[in-house]
């Protein structure tokens, strides 16, 4: 009888992506195709971008992706890891992807270029590519944009729907694909009417100029400047960011994701309470001095935040109550910078800020291991028969 | 009170309507059967036959060794043609003692001494029997039957659990029996429940087998024993996770269920022992799914222990594609066979041939820290964080995260989007972790010893010197002696 080896090879022979029979099941099984449905779940509120901002902003978008791209083939090819494989996973496509909603919407070409090279290049393969950074790569990106290029980095244009109900409209049309190129490519100046302030940072200067915080969300401050509403503000019908407008369908793609089971609840509900109890609570306190919940969470970056941000496996906590606490400390740190700082949005640094406590958050919080206490111990034995 | 559940987990799918709709088929002798002496966990049992002997159904061909063992029976009636070494499916992955036995084709059953009234004897005299009968646990564990019984036996056992879950996907073969033998199952159960003196006992079966469910509530009434659905999800069917659901009971870390007065049994074992109590019966024989999707014909055969899955596949079914890889388990803690020349063994539950499209082919990618493995680690464990700490080489800080407690059900290598072998690192550490110990254990004895030595040589030493000494003074004092004579 010949005796041939036996190795033993344990299971699982299966995988959450075989053999699956429902489509929910085997689609978020494997690493690409998570990211294709988070380029989905963005794909409304881009579309609706594009659509409010004309065709600047989708050749912005395109540049981000395209130079993302190169970026990351070029330093997986300079570290000597296989291009083809590591760029389907598709985290750099997102990466670029989030960048872009974070730009203004008609910043020039090379604002893209140098974000998605700090991004991509700085912040995620210096570190030691996927899985290995510190900080979210777009946010970190959106810091150090800030910070370096502070006045292309603040040119806020008036969607197209609001422009045509304002006084400026009469002097300015949206312009057709060649003249946006021309405004992406050549630093030409941007005309008057089209760009408008954020309703964070108008509203910040009308309270520190002296303006009760309840007159100033509910009038126009000028003729360029519409009046804050919660429905308008909610579609996304503001001047902001490329792709940060519109609450509503970003909070759609974010339950699409949530519905999935891409991505879990805890960090974006830490973050929206993060946010709304303390704006509740002074707004409570002091309405002239603070606007309302309302205002924080459908201005600014909050809903991309929420649910696209501080969803980033990679940079936030792995457990549940870790994310709870996180996404809360995002918010909390977020609504201080945007009430007492000096930045109307404080939503990257807050971001940055709570990435850098991750490693504490996961060392201090983990879970229970089954049968022994929190610290660790064996639980007792006891013996229910043996009392009696 | 505020009930703990269960945490994490998974839902495969669970591939059961392949098979488990087909009723329990026996299947045919074959030419020769391969009898493993290692049919459970524990020393091997050590042959009473020699080549060239003739045996009949249900003889004892091999008895217990040790404390923990189990005997082996016939399978069959026929002739000892020899006893070698031979591939048997065993974790140690080592060729084992086995006794090939040709059947001559009667079939014939020894004598059967099946007592009066089994529930008439002693908890003791029980587990002797069921001991006797090489019954071990058929879930796959394999774990003597009489050894679990008789040490819950010390320690005074409230509940005794009756494991129906079958959580692993593809097998049905506990479904069926269920469904077709209940009566024998309560009996059996109710022997075990004699045996430990268990105050109740407690069955719990995945719901998604209904019939079983009904089928083994009917055959329950009046007996005491309560047949509970519990959720079906993946590992439901481990022990520790069964005990938290049914009696919201956590058995604390690094001890045994019986010390906090719970024992767990499969169905299967519970069959095993009504019929080797009520009928003379040892274990002769098991039912096994045979399942996947490279199998024509997927069903539930009561096979003879010995049988050769190669000649099992083959006459049972045959493939209808070349199946990528085969399984003596379930798919999630099932291992892998290099090909089907190893016999069918007591813990044999599944034979499976799964076809590419049901194995997982991708390569593993970076973690990307999603926390998938964390939140389905049914035990509460870190699986991302010991992983990365046994890839760079620091077993003990994965020991100290927890991979003592891991029970390796598999779930979060199931899950994870990077298709990470978690599990296989975690068994590798566990392995490697023991030898390192046992290196420690025999560094330290070859210590001792030569400690010993060295004290001996030295005691010896002494003593052959105090024997010079006094051997030197007798001669002196002779001679003193002597001069003296000499003198005068
Ligand atoms: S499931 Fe895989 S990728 Fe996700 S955290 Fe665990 S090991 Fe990392
Ligand atoms: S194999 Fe171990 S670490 Fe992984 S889920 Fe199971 S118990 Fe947890």
């Amino acid at each position: 009888m010949p005796v041939s080896s036996f190795p033993p090879n344990h299971g699982p022979h299966i995988h959450n992506s075989t053999g699956n029979t429902s489509i929910l099941q085997n689609s978020s099984a494997h690493l690409p195709a998570l990211m294709l449905q988070v380029m989905l779940a963005l794909s409304p509120a881009t579309l609706f971008s594009f659509w409010a901002y004309g065709w600047p902003s989708f050749i912005l978008w395109l540049i981000c992706l395209t130079s993302a791209l190169l970026w990351e083939s070029l330093l997986l090819k300079l570290f000597g890891k296989s291009v083809s494989k590591h760029l389907k996973d598709g985290s750099a496509l997102v990466t670029a992807w989030i960048l872009a909603l974070c730009l203004p919407p008609w910043a020039p070409w090379w604002l893209a270029i140098v974000g998605t090279f700090l991004a991509i290049v700085i912040i995620k393969q210096i570190f030691g590519g996927l899985g290995q950074n510190v900080f979210n790569p777009a946010m970190a990106a959106r810091v150090m944009l800030l910070i370096a290029f502070p006045v292309e980095m603040t040119q806020w244009i008036n969607p197209a729907p609001v422009l045509d109900n304002m006084p400026s409209a009469l002097t300015f049309q949206f312009p057709d694909i060649s003249s946006s190129i021309s405004y992406i490519f050549s630093s030409q100046a941007l005309p008057d009417g089209a760009t408008g302030a954020t309703f964070l940072s108008d509203i910040k200067m009308q309270i520190e100029a002296g303006t009760p915080a309840h007159i100033a969300t509910a009038v126009s401050s000028s003729a360029n400047q519409p009046a804050y509403s919660v429905l308008d503000t909610g579609l996304g019908l503001h001047s902001g960011s490329l792709g940060e407008g519109s609450a509503l369908l970003l909070s759609l793609g974010g339950l699409f994701l949530l519905w999935r089971g891409i991505i879990t609840w805890q960090a974006p509900v830490g973050l929206l309470l993060g946010i709304a109890i303390p704006a509740l609570l002074l707004n409570q306190a002091s309405p002239e001095l603070y606007p309302g919940a309302d205002f924080h969470l459908l201005n600014g970056a909050t809903m991309l935040a929420a649910w696209f941000i501080v969803t980033d496996p990679v940079t936030c906590p792995v457990t549940a109550r870790g994310r709870l606490i996180f996404g809360l400390g995002c918010g909390l740190l977020a609504y201080l910078i945007r009430t007492f700082g000096n930045y109307p949005e404080g939503i990257a640094f807050a971001v940055m800020l709570m990435n850098s406590a991750t490693p504490v958050i996961d060392r201090y919080i983990q879970p229970r291991i089954y049968g022994r206490s929190r610290r660790g111990q064996a639980l007792a034995v006891n013996n229910p028969a043996a009392d009696k | 009170m505020f009930r703990k559940t269960v945490r994490g987990g998974v839902h495969p799918c669970g591939h059961k309507s392949l098979s488990n709709d087909s009723p329990i088929r026996y299947f045919p002798l074959s030419d020769t059967l391969y009898v493993s002496m290692q049919q459970h966990i524990g020393a091997p049992a050590s042959p009473v036959v020699r080549p060239g002997d003739h045996v009949l159904k249900g003889q004892l061909i091999a008895s217990s060794q040790g404390n923990i063992s189990a005997p082996v029976h016939a399978p069959t009636s026929g002739r000892i043609l020899a006893l070698a070494e031979h591939t048997a499916p065993h974790p140690s992955g080592l060729p084992v003692l086995v006794a090939t036995l040709e059947p001559d084709g009667l079939d014939e059953w020894g004598a059967l001494n099946p007592p009066s009234d089994p529930m008439a004897l002693s908890p003791e005299e029980v587990c002797i029997r069921i001991g006797a009968a090489g019954i071990v646990g058929m879930g796959g564990a394999t774990f003597p039957s009489a050894v679990k019984l008789n040490l819950s036996l010390n320690s005074q056992i409230q509940t005794l659990i009756i494991n129906g879950g079958e959580c692993e996907p593809y097998l049905s073969c506990d479904d069926r029996l269920m469904r077709e033998r209940a009566t024998l199952i309560i009996q059996g159960i109710l022997l075990m429940q004699h045996a430990v003196q268990a105050r109740e006992v407690l069955v719990g079966i995945e719901d998604n087998k209904p019939d079983a469910i009904s089928a083994m509530q009917q055959a329950a009434q009046g007996s005491g024993v309560q047949v509970i659905p519990v959720p079906s999800q993946y590992p439901m069917g481990s022990e520790k996770q069964l005990i938290q659901q049914l009696t919201g009971i956590e058995i604390p870390a690094m001890s045994r269920a019986a010390a906090s007065g719970i024992i767990v049994h499969n169905v299967a074992t519970a069959y095993a022992a009504a019929e080797a109590l009520y009928q003379g019966k040892p274990l002769v024989s098991r039912i096994v799914t045979l399942s996947g999707g490279a199998v024509t014909h997927p069903g539930n055969w009561q096979v003879p222990l010995g049988t050769l899955a190669s000649h099992f596949l083959n006459r049972a079914s045959g493939f209808n594609e070349k199946p990528a890889r085969l399984i003596m388990g379930g798919p999630m803690m099932g291992i892998q066979l290099p090909d089907l020349n190893v016999p069918v063994i007591k813990g044999t539950s599944g034979i499976l041939a799964l076809t590419e499209n049901e194995i997982n082919h991708t390569n593993p990618g970076p973690c990307v820290r999603c926390g998938n493995c964390v939140r389905s680690c049914p035990m509460g464990l870190l699986p991302l964080e010991m992983a990365a700490n046994i890839r760079s080489g620091e077993l003990k800080k994965a020991n100290e995260l927890g991979l003592h407690d891991c029970v390796a059900c598999g779930a979060c290598s199931y899950i994870c989007p990077s298709s990470i072998p978690l599990t296989h690192l975690f068994n590798y550490a566990k392995g490697e972790l023991a030898q390192q110990q046992k290196a420690r254990q025999k560094m330290e004895n070859t210590k001792v010893l030569a400690q010993r030595r060295e004290r001996r040589l030295e005691r010896q030493a002494k003593e052959k010197e105090a024997l010079m000494a006094a051997r030197r003074a007798a001669a002196a004092a002779k001679k003193a002696a002597q001069q003296q004579k000499e003198e005068a």
